[in-house]
């Protein structure tokens, strides 16, 4: 087969599963009246896909924040501006580092946790099963993870930007000698609400949203067999990481591009 | 599927300790704190330059805070910068000949406005115009006058 | 009228037709088998009774409708009428026994959970497992698990069951159980049965009526006596358990010599 031939096939079937992966947002969406009338499943999926990231995200976010402290020091020693660590932690992660970070570990931990359950009850024919039962699998099953990955992933993120300033703070203040109040003014006075938080929480919100639809396609649209769950696993990552690095420069451009 | 009662709470916890968590940055990281000024009185100055100041930008008294910029426009007639400025209602006793002047804070500094009170009896109210005013300073322009003065101080 | 009604019923994949104009009837109150050589579709032609798959061409219809032209809401409301049994017995795998049987009282109906606990009970006492409700569906045998989607396929009464290779891998123990299962139940709540298999023997026992399906078509339709003593070549092979016969031994392709001398094939 030509590279011609081949492209063109590839193109083709990415188009159908950008289709398919659209025609099941929409249904995932259509699903969510019934999901909030039963809120308990979704309860449940908060459980499981939320409360169980949480200590991943506490421990990276609180790493990531004493790095953020030890190299944020040692660039701006050099212009004798080690006063203003505490805007540089903060606004790394607030920013970019919170919504972006805690996205990626979410969708390796949460997102690949998601498809392969999804997959397996597909390949095990309990999707199968329900609908012959009456019962709507989206509705019962895919609506109610989609909601809790979507609710989750903000809250996840503001954990991790927490933790993260608090972690530079332990660092700046308690290893290297920053001044304590000048870390919190300098930071509260260079934080907006409005432009860093609000924006940052906005990130994650999207992200959420993607990376919930992208883990719980793969696991529906896997091939039934091991194999097939496996590589849909592999892709929810894969393809997880790209829309989130991606959508994070488109939204980074639109929110602080004229700063 | 039974709801476990342990599933719930959990579920609950996780849900305060990202409010919590929003509530921390909020409060603690944001200038939240510094929002609380909507009821401030308005006085206008007016610049011939103003620098890198912005929207926002503080406006200080002996150093202490009173107030922020609120927004700086471009006088078609005089072609100076019209800056208004937001000032706490709880400091309205600046005479009306203080006097507002751009300064650079620190190193890396963002510019903010000082006032320095002057000496009449009758105070700033909402819709004043402070008239004393001076620029910022312009890099380029202090070079310049140094090298003028040399170049006289020479001859 | 029978319940179900297939008429030229076509359905493709990719290029292969798996069925090529077919035509079946099924009547209340029997126990009907469809049976056929392995990859003949059977299985495709319960997701396409069930409305899981749609047809090329032909109609299906259920109890009077065409089940390929009902709204999303109604052919939803026709399968809680149907009852379906696969072939790994589909239980989800997350709750216990007695939560699986209680699925669909729970999502369809507003009982009190005593009335759903005395339900279960009696569902899982027809097939002999009461005592296991506790258990889950992993610690199940194969046997075991499939007798527990049984008693989850009738907890809501319906009209009709749908049973996917019932029989297939089973110890000779547990297939006379289902069997029997089969029968019994078929009689005593009056349902109607749709056996697909290629088990011959256990399902000769039980069928009223046979269809065998091979090629996409069917080749014969009759009673278990009537199809022992037919002269067709395809039903005899299947009957007598031939090797080769219309379906051939060898997979289609090069002659023996052919491929030893390295010859090309003659298409």
């Amino acid at each position: 087969m030509g590279t011609i031939q081949r492209l063109g096939q590839w193109a083709i079937g990415t188009s159908e599963r950008l289709g398919r992966g659209y025609l099941f947002l929409m249904a995932i969406l259509a699903g969510i009246p019934s999901s909030l009338f039963r809120f308990s499943l979704v309860i449940q999926q908060i459980y499981s896909v939320g409360v169980l990231s949480v200590l991943l995200i506490l421990i990276s976010g609180l790493f990531v924040g004493m790095v953020l402290g030890l190299q944020g020091y040692n660039t701006l020693v050099g212009f004798g501006a080690e006063e203003s660590l505490g805007v540089l932690v903060s606004l790394s992660l607030v920013r970019e580092l919170g919504p972006v970070v805690s996205a990626l570990l979410f969708a390796g931990r949460a997102g690949s946790a998601l498809t392969a359950e999804i997959g397996l009850m597909k390949s095990t024919e309990q999707l199968s099963g329900m609908e012959m039962m009456a019962v709507d699998p989206i509705r019962r099953v895919i609506t109610p993870r989609f909601l809790a990955g979507f609710i989750s992933l903000p809250f996840l993120a503001a954990i991790f930007s927490a933790v993260g300033i608090l972690g530079g703070y332990l660092v700046g203040y308690g290893l290297l000698g920053v001044d304590d109040g000048a870390f919190w003014t300098q930071m509260q006075a260079k934080t907006d609400l409005y432009n860093d938080i609000l924006n940052g929480v906005i990130k994650s919100v999207v992200f959420g949203f993607v990376v919930t639809w992208i883990a719980l396609f793969e696991g529906h649209d896997a091939i039934p067999t091991s194999e097939g769950v496996g590589r849909a696993t592999t892709r929810t990552v894969v393809h997880s990481a790209f829309a989130i690095l991606g959508l994070d420069f488109v939204l980074t451009a639109l929110m602080f591009g004229d700063v | 599927m039974r709801q476990k009662k342990s599933t719930e709470v959990t579920v609950g916890l996780f849900v305060m300790l990202g409010l919590a968590a929003l509530f921390f940055l909020a409060m603690k990281v944001s200038n939240l704190s510094a929002f609380s000024d909507e009821q401030g009185y308005r006085v206008t100055a007016e610049f011939e330059n103003i620098g890198g100041l912005k929207a926002r930008s503080p406006v200080t008294l002996a150093g202490v805070r009173i107030g922020r910029v609120e927004r700086i426009e471009l006088d078609p007639e005089t072609y100076n910068a019209n800056v208004v400025l937001n000032l706490y209602s709880s400091f309205d006793t600046l005479p009306t000949d203080t006097a507002a002047s751009i300064y650079t804070a620190g190193l890396l500094g963002e510019q903010y406005i000082g006032l320095e009170a002057g000496a009449e009896e009758e105070f700033l109210k909402d819709g004043d115009v402070i008239e004393l005013t001076q620029p910022a300073l312009v890099l380029e322009q202090v070079i310049g006058q140094f090298l003028f003065s040399k170049a006289e101080g020479d001859e | 009228m029978p319940l179900i009604e297939i008429r030229d019923l076509h359905f493709y994949r990719g290029d292969r037709a798996i069925f090529n104009g077919v035509d079946l009837d099924i009547y209340r109150g029997k126990v009907t088998a469809i049976m056929g050589p392995s990859g003949t579709g059977k299985t495709t032609l319960l997701k396409l009774i069930g409305g899981q798959l749609v047809p090329d061409q032909g109609t299906i219809k259920v109890d009077g409708q065409d089940v390929h032209r009902l709204s999303h809401a109604q052919l939803y409301e026709l399968r809680m009428r149907m009852g379906m049994l696969f072939q790994s017995g589909a239980l989800l795998t997350d709750i216990s026994v007695f939560d699986n049987v209680a699925f669909p009282l729970r999502e369809h109906t507003d009982l009190p959970e005593s009335m759903i606990s005395d339900l279960v009970s009696m569902k899982l006492q027809a097939v002999g497992l009461r005592n296991a409700k506790g258990l889950m569906p992993a610690e199940l045998s194969g046997g075991m698990a499939r007798r527990v989607a049984l008693a989850r396929a009738v907890t809501l009464d319906p009209m009709m069951i749908m049973y996917d290779e019932p029989f297939t891998g089973q110890d000779p123990i547990s297939m006379g159980t289902l069997v029997n299962l089969i029968k019994r139940m078929n009689q005593s709540m009056g349902l109607t049965s749709i056996v697909v298999s290629h088990d011959l023997e256990e399902t000769m026992a039980i069928a009223d009526d046979i269809y065998l399906l091979s090629g996409g078509k069917v080749i014969e339709r009759g009673t278990p006596d009537t199809l022992q003593d037919s002269s067709s070549e395809w039903v005899k092979q299947f009957v007598d358990g031939l090797p080769d016969g219309p379906v051939p031994f060898h997979f289609p392709g090069m002659s023996f010599e052919d491929d030893l001398l390295n010859r090309k094939a003659a298409k």
